[in-house]
């Protein structure tokens, strides 16, 4: 079949909406081994547990650009490390709790490319790790355009 | 360009041994640096707020690292014990060096 114009137009509209889209570029996304790769260097390669942290997000995100998140953990959480697996980059953001911290829990907004599942990983004053993880899924109309 | 402008909500006094909510947001673009300019087709550089931390009195509340995966103008919501009387400074540090502050102070009452 032959691409007419609109069929290329439309082709073209598509790829830019998803290049703006979560200021994302459309080939290029992780796979699980970067995810796998950024949750090693952050616990070493040690064991997570099931339980520890939480992940608060909406089911479905209207907007990949901002989707609100909160993560928290027991008082002994040193830190929670949130990652996108299906961003280009998994890192999205790494909370460091200090002395003063009223609760080891924190809420910001994330981009999100596009459906994915969002992982909080918490490091303990111990030196376990917990982890949580949660499917997100974004809408197409999701970026506003 | 919007200039870049903090803006921090404290509660202006606490009861000693209190824990309050701290919410801050900063207007920033936080270009990804995965953009194109639909122009030229270049990738825009990437431009963020990669680190934000909060201290009261010398002490550290909290610091957080950025990537480019969050969300412009940058929202973070936490919770802060309140020790005595003092000063809570906010720092948020661009790419390019330059450090955004901001304070706020918290009387006992």
């Amino acid at each position: 079949m032959e691409f007419t114009r609109r069929d290329a137009c439309a082709l073209g509209i598509g790829l830019a909406a998803a290049a703006v889209c979560a200021g994302t570029a459309v080939p290029a996304f992780a796979d699980a081994d970067a995810t796998a790769a950024a949750i090693a260097e952050f616990t070493g390669g040690g064991a997570m547990a099931d339980t520890g942290v939480e992940l608060t997000a909406p089911e479905i995100a209207e907007n990949g650009n901002t989707v609100p998140v909160e993560v928290s953990a027991g008082d002994d959480a040193v830190s929670i490390m949130v990652l996108a697996s299906g961003n280009p980059n998994p890192g999205v953001v790494t909370f460091h709790f200090g002395e003063l911290a009223g609760s080891r829990a924190a809420s910001t907004r994330i981009r999100l490319a596009k459906t994915q599942d969002v992982i909080a990983v918490a490091k303990m004053a111990d030196g376990s790790f917990a982890k949580a993880s949660r499917t997100i899924k974004v809408t197409i109309g999701g970026c506003g355009g | 360009m919007a200039t870049i402008k903090p803006r921090v909500k404290v509660p202006s006094t606490a009861t000693v041994g209190e824990v309050i909510t701290i919410k801050t947001l900063i207007n920033h673009t936080m270009e990804s640096g995965q953009r194109k300019d639909k122009k030229t087709g270049e990738l825009i550089p990437r431009k963020i707020i990669n680190k934000f931390s909060a201290s009261f009195n010398g002490t550290p509340v909290i610091t957080v690292e950025l990537e480019p995966a969050v969300s412009a103008n940058p929202y973070f919501e936490f919770a802060m014990k309140v020790p005595e009387a003092g000063t809570v400074h906010f720092e948020w540090v661009d790419d390019d060096g330059t450090v955004y502050s901001a304070e706020k102070q918290i009387a006992i009452g």
